[in-house]
Parts: structure tokens; C-alpha cells; sequence
């Protein structure tokens, strides 16, 4: 698996970029939008000034005559300290004020106000520039007046309102960046809790993931539980087939040995009555590993719909212990049983299948002439089943290990067997609630498995 | 030959049109070579103080003093006589000189700390507010009731020609910058300044060039009534010379009050010493207490903003009065008042 970056990660990301990129474009519109407002005041204030000194403007005795108001050049003086220049001029001559201030760049039609920006002196000025015709005498004159201003306080104006705005778009960013966060968590949380429901189900569940799925995530389910629906059809169709592969085997398996007994009866030669008993013997075992193929298949399918009757435990290990009593015979193995009154709930067929492995385990492990003790104990929250044996003990692998499938002890050389036994008491064990705890005995001799069931 | 005639020409017109009248100059030696250039309005009398106070801070640098009229100051910082520290009293004269360019900016502590109608752009620095005030000859006005507004002052004139008559004095605003700055704020503030104008041209009044002048004329007892002083030389020269005989007198009415501001001109040579002069002046300025200055501290201007006795604005309405074609439109008013058969 390669991982890649977070979603989480990139959609915090992701969202606050996008918030940084707002933040800028606002700072910037509102800077600029600022700007354009303090240059339109001053425009509207020299617009007012150039007007109210063109209001002025008379004839007197057949020569253009003006007083500056007073009003303005103070109005001027509202937006900030900035340097102020005028002229006026009368049919191209000029009247008053500055005669080097720049000319405008088009004459304004009579009556309007033209706004145009030069440079004077080292400063950048904004000019207004408004015509009128006086009367002198009998010729009309053209009058031009111009009021300009150093640009400082417009500057000064929009700098101030650009630095708000600045802190403005950091706040917003940063308050941007916090929500981006909590958003990306928010919207992930789904994801994360249907994550969590699938790796918290057991290693055998295969159910459908039945949880609210949000839009996006649908098929990715439809297509997680397609999956396991496939996987356990897959499953069961193998342990179907494995089942029915065992059963097709027994079948034929016990015409062989009955065929073999009958033929070994019926020989007088040691020689062919050896060569039949290692052949029944083969038989036997190839027998019992189909039996426990079987076995391991009932366990699976009844596992997955656990039967919940009350069973009483000592009876059942009472018939269990019936049932192998001939082949510990055989070996000259004495089965004793201790057993207290104890009730539990789950199924009887998987809990005489497991006792019955258990113990086909010990009898087969366990030397001749020895005893397997089984010992039924009551805490006050389990039932303990344990099966003692004097065989050579689990070997020093881990013990756990030896609960999985086709896993056997290291020390069981030279006997037969498929390592499905402790699997299959391991899987009924735990569909029941309960553990199996695996111990050789103190001296290396001997082992004992304890099959704890909750009451 | 031509070019170089012309040339001769033009160096006699230029030395010519840049010679000065200088009223009065002064040196103070410092430890150092560097030499604070001041051009300046204030008598030295008045600023002597100021210049050794400074020296005091700066022992190494020594000072020159040149006094000069507001318009001569005007007319040399705008052909570039090379001086550091241009100090006026004609606030108009001064803010046309900053907005046109003939100032350099200086920034520092002490002017920060200046109220901001005390200062423009950093080009201008305001360090004293002075008063027009009304000085009066208290043995010439002798049983006459004191007048507290220009319509008192007004109906005083009209009805004692014969104790007024010749004998009242004010500025000529044609000579004086600081009596037309005056005279023009005081025509735009209150309608009485025509009214008052017209009776004082009916009286004969006498016109001076400077305050000085014509509270020497009160104290000697030519003159009844001086109308338009600058307020901080009157208190100067009385308490110089205190006899009971000079009246101080504010209109209550309304009255008029100037910023002596100072500027750093263009050429100036030394900006750092003249900037720490400004500094000082500028802590003077806004003293708590009056001390022993002749100059009042800003902090009087301060506590009258609230009424009408607020200093004159720093901004470019100043530049009003000084267009050529006000000038011209208000000195014939003045003159058509004040000058009459």
C-alpha cells in the first residue's frame, strides 16, 4: 500500500488556500477601491474650488477681474496637509497664480470640470480645470481655472484604509483557516467512522457494512460489500467443497478398512497380516483427517448461526469421553473424569466436537498405559473444561500458534495428523465467548488444554 | 561681447535684487566651525534669550542672527539666500514659502509632540502663539471708559475725535506682512474691522512698519491708542520699561492670534543644527508655565480654541490674501478707508 497525503490535510489545506487567495483579492479590492474613493473626494473638492473661483470671475471697466474666496482654498485643506497650486487664465494670458503649473492636457468644454495628473515641482499633483466666458466690455473671454494639490492626503487616506483592510484579510484568513480545519474533519468524519466499524468487525465477519453512507462513499461500499459478499460465497463454496470432498472420501475409506479387517481375518501370513494392519492404520488416519475436514466445515457454517441451548457439561463430557474410550483402550490409556454439575448456553454438536478433538488430541499424543485426565471446574463467571495428558507436551514453539489451521507442535514427529484439531476447538470455543488456554505441564511432560466457556 | 555685456547686466540686477535690508545682525561665537545661519523677524532683543539657551545645548556651534522684515524674509528664502532656519511671524508668507517648495521637511520627537495646528507636513513647526492685542496710553485716555470690543472701541474713537485725532497708530498693511496678515484675517473673522477702519481714517491715524515702533509711540505718549500690536512684544517692551502708563488690551469680541513658525529653508546648509534648534523651540513651545520667554508658549492658543480666539489656521487658505489680485482689491479697500481727506 502507498500511502499519500492525508485527505484531511489536503482539503485544510485546500480550503484555506483558497481563503488566502480571497483574503488578498479583498485586501487588494478594497485598497484600490479606497484609493478611488479618496482620489474622487479630492477630485470633488478641487472640482468645488475651481468652480466656486470661476464664480467670481467678473468684468470690471473692460478687464477680467477675480477674488479668490477665502472658502476655496480652505476647503482644500480638508482631506490633509497637502500643497496647493492654482492659475487662472484669461485668453491666454495669465491672471493669476502659478504660471509654470502644467498645462492641461485638452480644454474642458465651458462649464465642466476636467480632472487631469501631472507632475510639479518633485510632486505628483491632481489638477481640476474649469472654463467660463466673461464679458469684458464687448469681447467675450475665455477664462480657465485651475486648481491642483499634491496627492499626499488621497496617499495618506488609502494607505491608512489599505492597512485596515490588511488586518482585516488576516483575521479573516486566519478565522478561515481554523473553519477550514474543522470542515475538513467534519466532512471526513463518515470516512473515518465506517473505517473504524470495518476494522473493529472479527476476522470472520463477513456480513454486508449495514451504516449511513454518504453520497460519495456509496460506491465505494456497494463495491466493499459486493467484495465480502463474493469472498464468502468463495469461502463457503471452498469449505462446501472441502466438506464434500471429505465425505466422498470417508465413504469408500470405510469399505477399504471394512475390507481390509475382513482380509486380515482371513490371512494366516504375519508377513501380509503386518502389511494390512500399517494399511488400516493409514486408513484410520486418512479417515479421521477427512473426519476432521468435515468437522472444521460444520464449525465454520454452524459458527456463523450459533445455536444457543442450555447444555449440561458434564453429561456431554461424560459422552464424549464414552465415545473414545475404545480407541484410548487400544492404548492401553485409562480416560478418568472429574466432573462438578455445570450449566451452559451455546451448541451441543460444536462443544462435543471440540471436547472429542481435544481428546483424540491427548489419546493420540499421549504414550501407552498412561491415563488422560478430564476435569470439570465452575468459577463464578466460567466453566473450565481441562484435559490433562502424560504425552510429551506442546513442544517450545508458542502455543497460541498451534491454534491455527494446519499448524502443528514441532516435537510431533513420526505421528499423523493434519493440524486441524485445535483449530476447530479454538473457532468453537471463541464463537462461544470463551478462550482456550494451552500449558505443557511442569517438567516438560504432559499437556494440558483448558477450554474456558462463560456461564 | 554681447553675451558677455549681458551677462555683467544680469549679475548687477541679480546682486542688486538680492541685497537685503537687514535690520540688525548679530554673531555668537560657539567652541566650533559650524555656523546656525537664523533669519529671522524677531528683534534681537526679544530672541537673544532663545539663541544662548540654544548655545547652552550646543555649545560648539555658533549662531548668526540677522533680523529682517517678514516680506524681506519672504523674498530672500525664495531666491535661496543661504540661511538654515527661517523663523516668522507672517504665517501666510511662511506657509507659501513650505508650499511651494522652499522648505525642507524635518521630523523628529519634539515636533511630533506639537499639536497639529501647529505644524504642516512636517515643513512648518508653529512654537509661539501671540495675540493681536490693543495697547493703550492710559494718561492720554484718562476719564474715558475702557473698551472690551471693537464696537466699544468703535463708538470710543467716534465720540473723542479730539483725543484720537493723530493719535492713533496701527500697522501700514502695504509695508507690514504681519499688519495685512492681520488686517485680511481680521476683515474675513468680523464685519466692525471695515467699520473700525473707517473711523480710524477720519482720525489721521499714524502708520508704522512694526509693533515695536509704535508701542514706543503709546509709552511716549504720541500716540493715544495703538490698534493691531503684536501681543508678546507689548508685554515684552512693558515689562521692560513699566511705568503704569501702557494699557494691554485683548478685544474680547474676537481676536486674532498668529503662530511664529519656523522653517528650514531649501539651501539651508546646516539642517541638523537647525533642526535642533526647532527642537528647542518646539519644547518651548509647549511649556506648561510662561517663564521668563519673551515669546508666549502654544499652550495659551491651546485654551482659546475653544472660543474664538483660536491661532490662525496653518493650510492653504493662507495663500488667499497673498494672490496678487486680492492684494491689489484689498489694499484699495484698506487705502479708500484709511486714507481720507
Amino acid at each position: 500500500m502507498i500511502v499519500t497525503g492525508s485527505i484531511g490535510r489536503r482539503l485544510t489545506y485546500l480550503l484555506a488556500g483558497v481563503a488566502a487567495l480571497l483574503s488578498v483579492l479583498s485586501w487588494w479590492m478594497v485598497s484600490e477601491l479606497a484609493g478611488e474613493a479618496a482620489e474622487r473626494t479630492q477630485d470633488n473638492v478641487l472640482a468645488a474650488s475651481a468652480t466656486a473661483i470661476a464664480e467670481t470671475l467678473r468684468s470690471e471697466q473692460g478687464e477680467v477681474r477675480l477674488e479668490l474666496p477665502y472658502s476655496a482654498f480652505s476647503m482644500l485643506g480638508s482631506i490633509g496637509e497637502d500643497k496647493v497650486f492654482y492659475r487662472v487664465t484669461a485668453d491666454a494670458g495669465l491672471l493669476t497664480g502659478y504660471a509654470d503649473l502644467p498645462a492641461i492636457s485638452a480644454p474642458p468644454a465651458m462649464g465642466q470640470v476636467v480632472f487631469d495628473t501631472g507632475s510639479f515641482g518633485e510632486e505628483t499633483i491632481r489638477m481640476a480645470t474649469v472654463s467660463r466666458v466673461v464679458l469684458a466690455g464687448a469681447e467675450p473671454v475665455p477664462v480657465t481655472v485651475t486648481v491642483a494639490q499634491t496627492r499626499n492626503g488621497v496617499a495618506q487616506i488609502s494607505a491608512g484604509l489599505s492597512r485596515l483592510a490588511a488586518i482585516f484579510s488576516v483575521a479573516f484568513f486566519m478565522l478561515a483557516a481554523v473553519l477550514s480545519a474543522i470542515a475538513a474533519r467534519k466532512s471526513l468524519k463518515p470516512l473515518n467512522e465506517i473505517a473504524a466499524a470495518v476494522s473493529r468487525r472479527g476476522p470472520s465477519d463477513l456480513r454486508p457494512v449495514e451504516r449511513d453512507t454518504p453520497e460519495e462513499l456509496v460506491p465505494l461500499m456497494a463495491s466493499l460489500n459486493s467484495l465480502m459478499e463474493r469472498l464468502g460465497q468463495s469461502i463457503r463454496r471452498s469449505e462446501d467443497f472441502i466438506a464434500e470432498a471429505a465425505h466422498r472420501v470417508r465413504t469408500p475409506l470405510a469399505t477399504v478398512r471394512t475390507q481390509a479387517d475382513i482380509a486380515l481375518r482371513s490371512v494366516g501370513d504375519e508377513t501380509q497380516q503386518q502389511r494390512l494392519r500399517a494399511m488400516i492404520r493409514a486408513v484410520d488416519e486418512s479417515s479421521r483427517s477427512a473426519g476432521q475436514l468435515l468437522d472444521h466445515a460444520a464449525v465454520a457454517y454452524r459458527t456463523d448461526d450459533l445455536a444457543r441451548l442450555p447444555i449440561n457439561l458434564a453429561d456431554l463430557a461424560k459422552q464424549t469421553a464414552a465415545a473414545l474410550d475404545a480407541s484410548a483402550a487400544m492404548k492401553d490409556i485409562s480416560l478418568s473424569l472429574e466432573t462438578e454439575p455445570v450449566q451452559v448456553t451455546g451448541d451441543p454438536v460444536l462443544l462435543e466436537n471440540a471436547l472429542r478433538n481435544v481428546l483424540d488430541n491427548a489419546i493420540k499424543y499421549s504414550p501407552e498405559d498412561t491415563e488422560v485426565k478430564i476435569r470439570l471446574t465452575k468459577t463464578a463467571e466460567d466453566a473450565r473444561i481441562s484435559i490433562t495428558d502424560q504425552g510429551p507436551g506442546l513442544g517450545d514453539g508458542p502455543a497460541r500458534a498451534l491454534t491455527e489451521r494446519f499448524r502443528r507442535g514441532n516435537n510431533t514427529q513420526g505421528i499423523v495428523g493434519s493440524g486441524l484439531g485445535l483449530t476447530i476447538v479454538e473457532d468453537v470455543v471463541s464463537a462461544h465467548g470463551g478462550q482456550v488456554d494451552l500449558k505443557t505441564r511442569d517438567g516438560g511432560n504432559g499437556a494440558c488444554v483448558t477450554l474456558v466457556l462463560p456461564l | 561681447m554681447r553675451y558677455a555685456c549681458l551677462a555683467f547686466v544680469m549679475m548687477v540686477w541679480a546682486s542688486l535684487s538680492n541685497a537685503m535690508v537687514i535690520e540688525n545682525q548679530r554673531s555668537y561665537e560657539g567652541s566650533g566651525d559650524q555656523v546656525l545661519r537664523i533669519l529671522s523677524t524677531a528683534d534681537l532683543e526679544v530672541f537673544e534669550p532663545y539663541i544662548l539657551a540654544f548655545q547652552e545645548r550646543r555649545p560648539e556651534l555658533s549662531v548668526d542672527y540677522t533680523v529682517v522684515s517678514s516680506a524681506e524674509l519672504y523674498r530672500a528664502i525664495r531666491q535661496g539666500a543661504a540661511f538654515d532656519l527661517a523663523l516668522s511671524s507672517a504665517m501666510d508668507l511662511q506657509f507659501r514659502l513650505a508650499n511651494d517648495g522652499f522648505a525642507q521637511s524635518y521630523r523628529s520627537d519634539a515636533t511630533a509632540a506639537l499639536p497639529a495646528w501647529a505644524r504642516w507636513r512636517d515643513l512648518i513647526f508653529g512654537f509661539t502663539a501671540e495675540p493681536a492685542v490693543v495697547v493703550l496710553s492710559t494718561d492720554r485716555l484718562d476719564g474715558l471708559e475702557i473698551p472690551s470690543t471693537r464696537q466699544e472701541l468703535i463708538n470710543l474713537l467716534r465720540e473723542n475725535p479730539d483725543v484720537f485725532g493723530g493719535a492713533v497708530g496701527t500697522y501700514d498693511v502695504r509695508e507690514s506682512g504681519l499688519g495685512y496678515l492681520y488686517a485680511t484675517q481680521e476683515s474675513r473673522a468680523t464685519d466692525a474691522y471695515w467699520r473700525l477702519t473707517e473711523v480710524m481714517g477720519r482720525l489721521d491715524p499714524q502708520l508704522y512698519c512694526c509693533s515695536g515702533e509704535m508701542i514706543d509711540d503709546v509709552r511716549a505718549g504720541r500716540l493715544a491708542l495703538a490698534y493691531n500690536v503684536l501681543g508678546s512684544y507689548a508685554a515684552e517692551r512693558i515689562a521692560r520699561y513699566s511705568g503704569g502708563r501702557v494699557k494691554i488690551l485683548r478685544m474680547q469680541d474676537f481676536s486674532n492670534v498668529i503662530l511664529r513658525t519656523a522653517i528650514v529653508p531649501k539651501a539651508a546648509q546646516q539642517p541638523e543644527a537647525a533642526g535642533a534648534m526647532i527642537d528647542m523651540l518646539a519644547d518651548l513651545g509647549l511649556r506648561e508655565k510662561p517663564g521668563n520667554w519673551h515669546l508666549p508658549p502654544l499652550i495659551a492658543a491651546e485654551m482659546g480654541r475653544a472660543s474664538s480666539f483660536g491661532p490662525i489656521r496653518l493650510g492653504p487658505a493662507l495663500m488667499v490674501y497673498l494672490d496678487p489680485l486680492n492684494r491689489r482689491a484689498f489694499l484699495a479697500e484698506w487705502e479708500d478707508s484709511m486714507e481720507q481727506p
